[in-house]
Parts: C-alpha cells; structure tokens; sequence
C-alpha cells in the first residue's frame, strides 16, 4: 500500500468553512451538504455513487479527518449507506448514499481509506451488498466452513432464529476452506494458533503464522469466532433491552459501551443528562479504564514470563475490581446505565472509599512502573516489538492506546468531548516509535490520567438527581460516542415509530485495531508474537460483537 | 534483578483462606438476588416484570430467582420501590441435570485436576473471572487445580459464552479430544441459558444444546470463588447448592 496523498495529522483542528467550501468546490452538483440529526454535524449526501471513492478519499487524506465506520441500513425500496469520519474538534461528518434496492453493486473506498476495508466486508459478508474494486471478499465474518455462500443474515427476511442448517438447504458450506497462503518460498509453510489456545484462557481467535523456519514472515488473524450477531438480536427489542446488549457483548468495556449506546438515545430524543449523573459517568468510566489498562499491563509482564511483575499487577487488577464491586455492586460495572442517566447514586463515604482505592492503585502503579523501566531483560522483549510507524498508524485509523503509541489516535474525549470532558485537567500521552514498549508507556499514562479525572470529577459533584425521566414516543436516529478503554467507539441506533430498535450498529475500536494488527506482525521471532498480542491489548469479542 | 525477589516479600501472602475459611472480604462477590416476601402480589408480580430475562419467578407474594437465568443486571435491585433480596454469597453451583445427583470426579484427580478452558463467544468478563483464579489472591495452584493447553491432558471442561455458531465446531472438537472421565461445567448466565443472547442463528442458547453439562456456575460474570467453588464441587471437595430446587418449585406451583 503506497500513500500517495500529503499526509496531514488528524490531530489538527478541522475548519468547518474551510470543509466545506473545499468539498463544493470539489464536487459542485454532485453533492448536498446540510446539518446532520441525531450528532451528526455536517451531512454530505452524494447524489452520484460515482464520486463516493474520490469524496471519501478527500475527506480522509486532504481534509485531515479520521474514519469513524460504516452503517449500512435496509429500507423498503433503498439501501441507506452512511459512511462517518471525524473532523477533529468539529464534529462528525455523515456521507450519505441511497441506492436503489435492486442495485447491489457498490464503489469500494478501501481502496483509498484503508481504514474502511473490513467494513466494507463486513456489510459484504452480512448484507449481501457486493463493493467493487474492493482487493478481498468473502470469508469474513460467515467463516466458510460454517455458512454457505450467499447468505446474508442481517437482511430483514433472515429470521432471527433461523439456524445454520436451514441455510444448507440451498447451498452447501465448504468444509474443506483454507486461507490463502501468500508466502510461496520453498519450504515456506503455515503454523496455525488457535482458536482454543494459549492454556484456553485466551480468547477465540485464530492465526496463521507464515514461516520459512525461524522467522514468521507474516501472520493473518481471524476473527469473528465470537460472533453473536449482537445488532440482529437488538432489531425489534425495546431500548432497555438493548441496553444490556450494548453492555454485554463486550464485558470488560460494558461501561463505556453501555454509555455509548445510552447517549445515542438521549441524542435521538433529546435528553440532557443531569450535571451529577455526567461526572458520575466520568468516575465510572475512568474506573474502568484504569482497570482495563492494568489488566492489560498484566498480561504484558505475563507474556515476558516477568513472573513477580505479572502477580503485582494482577493484585492492583484484583483490588480494583473489588473496589468496583464495593462502589457499584457489580466487579465490571454493569447495570449502572440507563437512558437518561445513572440507575443508582452514591453516597459521600463510597466515593471517599473509592477514591482512596484509586490513589492507592495509581501508587502501586508507580511503583510498578518504576521497577519495569529497570529491568533490561523486560525491555529488551519490548523494545521494537511489533512495530506500527505513524505513517501507517495514520493510514489505517489505529484508535486508542494502539495509535497513541504510534502518535496518531485521537481521543475522543479531547476531540469530540462528551460529558464535559472539556472542563477536566487531563493530558492525552503521545509517544512515537510504536512498539511494544511505547505501547506500555501510554497504558501506565493513561492510567494515571484516568486516576486524576476521578479525582477532579469527585471534587466537582453537586448534590441533584441522577436520572431524568424517560419519555419513550420518539423516532429517529442518534449516534453515541465513547472513548473506551480502546480507543473510539460509535453507536448508532434508530428506533422506529413504537420506539424500539430498527437498526443498531456499534463499531468498536477493536474492530478497528485489529485491522491494523498484520502490520506489526511481520518479519520477527515466533517467541515474539505472544508479547506483541499482549502489547496491543485488543478484545475479540469487542470486534466481533 | 534481586528487587523483583524484595518486591515480592515486601507485598506478604494475599492469597484467601477459602476454602478452609470463608471470604468475607467485600468486593469478592457481587451477590445474587434471592427468594423475596413482598408486601402483595402486586409487588411480586413487577419484580418478575422487571426481570428482562425472566429469571424471577412470582407466586402469590413470593419471589424466587432462577440464578441460571440471571445477568446481573440490577434492575430488580435498584428500579423497585421494595427490592429482591440480596445474599452476598459465592457457593452457589448447581448441578448439570435435576434428575440425576452429579457425581464427583474420582479420588485420584482431587489433588491434580487438569481444566482447560474454551470460550465460545463469551463477552470477556468470565474468562477474565477465570484468568483471576491465578492471581496471588485466590492462586488456584494451592488446591491442586492446574490449566492446561491441550484438551488430552484435560479432566475438566470449563466453558463461557453461549457457544457462538462460529465455536461449535472446535468446542465439540476439544470435548471429543479429552479422555474420560471427564466434567464439563458451564460458567456464566449465557453458557447455561444463553443469557441476554439466547436462541438465535448465530447463538445455541447454552452449552447444555451441544455438549452434556455436568455443572453450572451461574453468575454474570460468576466472581473467581464462584467458578473456584464449581471446580471444588467437580472434584468432590464441595457440594453442589440446592437453592436451584427451592426456584422449581415457585415455578411449578
């Protein structure tokens, strides 16, 4: 993949005069720009599929925005395709495309954001919609020894609970699949991991890493083993129900996924969140951030065999949790958000206790921290493993602690701020280099970080509610967004007119990063590639939902 | 490196006295809701409307909870004007099938059984759960309980997640690869009833729908001295609880 276009920083500020002049400048006839509903700033609709490629091209590489994701909705007589970038500091921006039912071919913009590539396969793989001049279809998210070619089970007359066997019917599945190999060497062969590996307690997922002998030359991850089809089962639910989805599919980010979706409906119908229940949600997300971080710091010092490291850690994780479960009732933080704000609020003496927990497990961390940065034969795993440099970290969108490491990866609570995030004294550390020991660099930093926002969101609560009531009529359509623990999360729901889910997509930072995972897994050492997996700390089930 | 070794020493043992003793540390156990008096039908009968899973049962005035289909969610807890009472215990592993006892593993496996673990579309926070049962704190090791990565060397299935259609094939695969005898112990709401997922095309609604489960570990996720609880039970070393029957006769009556 060659980048032809300048590279320009998605950190910079985007100028909405500048944005959009440029692109009527640019296209003229062949688009419409307005404001766009439910948080969406600007809305771009694209009356000529033709220009969709060339637009998105503009908006991603001239424009200086970052790719949000791609929601692909069925209608009676259309397909509405919204595709989202993000304007830094301004807002989202929505490419809007109606096609024609009938028409199932679509121009493919992969292959100018490359960020959309799994995306666009996604919706090829659940939607039937078939992108051209996309490099690689197929087998996606539907593995192929499973389900039959030609069958899209998110379109609306699969029924929900029509089983795979029923799809062989009509075609037959291909047990006999195998990956294309692309390291064609003499002697080269292909070492399959997983999908039950690494003493089980990994999740499922599955690699094949390409190798001539000593060296693994490239290694593709599948994924989607944990497919649940999370956003067919929400068609048709109610919004609480949803809720528990948005929080379970993805447990060990459910607090900032619940949020995510629960700001999408207070977008759609026009909730403001009482000031308590926005710096409560602050606490509570920070938390889990913090948590996830060190269990993720935990994992790292377990994948270099650091044997005393990988316990410390694990007892900050563990305390951690159980300061969770003394504060909220549940270790990771579910059932706390509901449309409108918080189920429950909290006296002064659970948050003083919470916040001593806290400062206690940033202290550790320090400690922590300090004896890793000492012990050589630690950094030396670290250090130049997995390598992404900025330049592809930008051409692929990494989010999250993942990008930061490679110093792109915008934070959503700095760039596009939600809960007054805007009032709160925090730093977004940056690092350049990108490997593995970068990536550790911004997990305690940001921990960190996260402790200090409990403590200023603690300081600043005012006595008030936490929860305004619920009014259940509207329709419409509301995007959530969330910094989670990974990285930029978007939710998209649209209720229909008896207010329950028509369509409901999340698209997640691990979907995201894991795209961008190849890159730094090429050309090292086999004993590698645990400490690589662990330096990027993504979530399977977060990807695939 | 020596300050790894100082480092260590300095911390002091952590690790709970469960099984000797119980844990009583707060923060262990999220609780579970449990059999309720309310004031009136009435009550009792939104407690079970309130139940997005239908995990509680209402008869007359009374409530009870099949902890099988409970996700955590709280709602009985926090949206009631009386709530479901709540017990902040662990020992709540039931057994696989209600007609039959379960049958513990034999003596020779007590102090060194093998579990290997699969995860068949779970959301993360069991198998964290499960991954906490090596930390200092509960140190699973202590009791003779050892992870292993090969299902041949395995006595003990431990599976989360509803079993995602994607994960049939290699979770039959693994229990076929395991020699008997053999325990399979379903952990988590959504490996025993499916959950918030349930029965749907990508979904099987639970282990029980593809492999024969011996135990169930309920909870969502279930906190470590739960599933630790599960793995006691599967050895012979804990009793399975019989709080299961109290729920099937609410639900029967």
């Amino acid at each position: 993949m060659s980048i032809s276009a300048p590279v320009v920083s998605a950190a910079e500020r985007v100028d909405e005069r500048k944005l959009v002049e440029g692109i009527q400048e640019r296209f003229g006839p062949g688009v419409s720009i307005s404001r766009g509903e439910g948080g969406i700033s600007i809305s771009i609709a694209l009356h000529e599929a033709g220009l969709l490629p060339e637009l998105s091209k503009c908006l991603f590489w001239e424009m200086g925005c970052s790719w949000g994701g791609f929601v692909a909705e069925e209608h009676e007589s259309h397909w509405r395709l919204s595709y989202v970038f993000l304007a830094s500091r301004l807002g989202w921006i929505e490419v809007l495309l109606h096609v024609p039912s009938g028409a199932h071919r679509i121009p493919s913009i992969s292959s100018g954001v490359h960020a959309a590539d799994w995306h666009e396969r996604e919706v090829e793989d659940l939607f039937g919609l078939s992108f051209e001049g996309h490099p690689r279809l197929g087998d996606f998210i539907l593995h192929d020894q499973v389900w039959p070619e030609g069958v899209a089970p998110h379109r609306k007359p699969h029924r929900k609970t029509m089983d795979v066997q029923q799809t062989h019917l009509r075609h037959r599945p291909n047990p006999d699949w195998r990956p294309l190999l692309v390291v064609q060497d003499p002697g080269a062969f292909a070492m399959p991991v997983g999908p039950v590996y690494e003493g089980g307690i990994g999740e499922s997922l599955h690699f094949l890493l390409e190798t001539v002998g000593e060296d693994v030359v490239r290694a593709i991850p599948r994924l989607f083993y944990n497919f649940r089809a999370v956003e067919k089962i929400a068609e048709g639910r109610s919004v609480p129900e949803g809720l528990l989805l948005a929080e379970r599919f993805a447990a060990t980010s459910a607090f900032a996924h619940s949020m995510g979706f629960a700001s999408a409906i207070e977008r759609l119908r026009n909730v403001e969140v009482p000031e308590r229940a926005k710096r409560l949600r602050v606490v509570l997300a920070e938390l889990e951030r913090l948590r996830h971080h060190t269990a993720t710091i935990t994992d790292i010092c377990g994948s270099t065999a650091l044997a005393v490291a990988a316990s410390q850690a694990s007892i900050v994780e563990e305390e951690l949790l159980r300061a969770s479960c003394a504060f909220s009732g549940h270790r990771y933080l579910f059932g706390l958000n509901k449309v409108g704000g918080l189920s429950r609020d909290f006296g002064a003496m659970a948050l003083g206790r919470l916040q001593r927990s806290v400062n206690e497990a940033a202290e550790r961390l320090h400690v922590l921290e300090d004896r890793l940065y000492f012990t050589s034969s630690f950094l030396d795993r670290l250090e130049d493993a997995g390598v992404v440099i900025p330049e592809k970290a930008r051409d692929l969108n990494l989010l999250g602690p993942v990008g930061r490491a490679s110093g792109q990866g915008h934070d959503l609570r700095q760039e596009c701020a939600y809960n007054e995030y805007e009032t709160y004294e925090f730093e977004v550390p940056r690092e350049s280099e990108g490997d593995g020991y970068a990536r550790l660099r911004v997990l305690f930093q940001e921990a960190y970080q996260s402790a200090r926002m409990i403590t200023q969101a603690i300081d600043r609560l005012e006595a008030g509610p936490v929860l305004v009531p619920e009014d259940r009529g509207s329709s419409g359509v509301g995007m959530g967004w969330v910094e989670a623990p990974n990285g930029a999360a978007l939710h998209w729901v649209r209720l229909d007119n008896s207010g329950r889910i028509e369509r409901y997509h999340a698209m997640t930072p691990s979907f995201n990063n894991w795209l961008g995972f190849h890159v730094a897994v090429e050309e090292f050492a086999f004993q590698d590639f645990p400490i690589i997996l662990a330096t990027f700390g993504l979530s399977a089930t977060e990807c695939d939902r | 490196m020596s300050f790894w070794f100082w480092h260590g020493l300095k911390n002091g043992i952590r690790t709970t006295q469960y099984p000797v003793m119980p844990d009583l540390t707060v923060g262990v156990t999220p609780g579970r809701p449990v059999k309720t008096l309310f004031a009136n039908s009435q009550e009792a009968e939104r407690a079970s409307g309130i139940c997005p899973t239908g995990a509680i049962v209402s008869h007359g005035n009374e409530s009870a909870v099949l902890l099988g289909n409970c996700v955590h969610c709280q709602r009985c807890r926090t949206s009631l004007p009386q709530a479901m009472d709540w017990r902040e215990d662990y020992e709540w592993t039931i057994g696989g099938s209600d007609q039959k006892e379960f049958e513990a593993l034999p003596g020779a496996y007590v102090r060194s059984t093998h579990i290997m673990v699969v995860d068949a579309g779970d959301c993360g926070a069991c198998l964290r759960e499960v991954k906490q049962l090596n930390n200092p704190f509960y140190n699973m090791h202590r009791l003779g309980l050892f992870l292993t990565a090969t299902p041949r060397a395995a006595d003990v299935l431990l599976v989360v997640g509803p079993v995602s259609e994607n994960m049939r094939g290699p979770l039959l695969k693994t229990y076929e690869a395991m020699p008997t005898p053999k325990k399979v112990i379903a952990v988590g709401a959504c490996a025993i009833s499916g959950g918030v997922f349930g029965h749907t095309f990508m979904s099987a609604g639970g282990v029980g729908s593809v492999l024969p489960v011996d135990l169930k570990v309920p909870g969502d996720p279930p906190p470590p001295l739960a599933i630790l609880h599960g793995l006691l039970v599967a050895t012979g070393r804990k009793s399975p609880s019989r709080e299961e029957s109290v729920a099937t006769v609410g639900a029967s009556a």
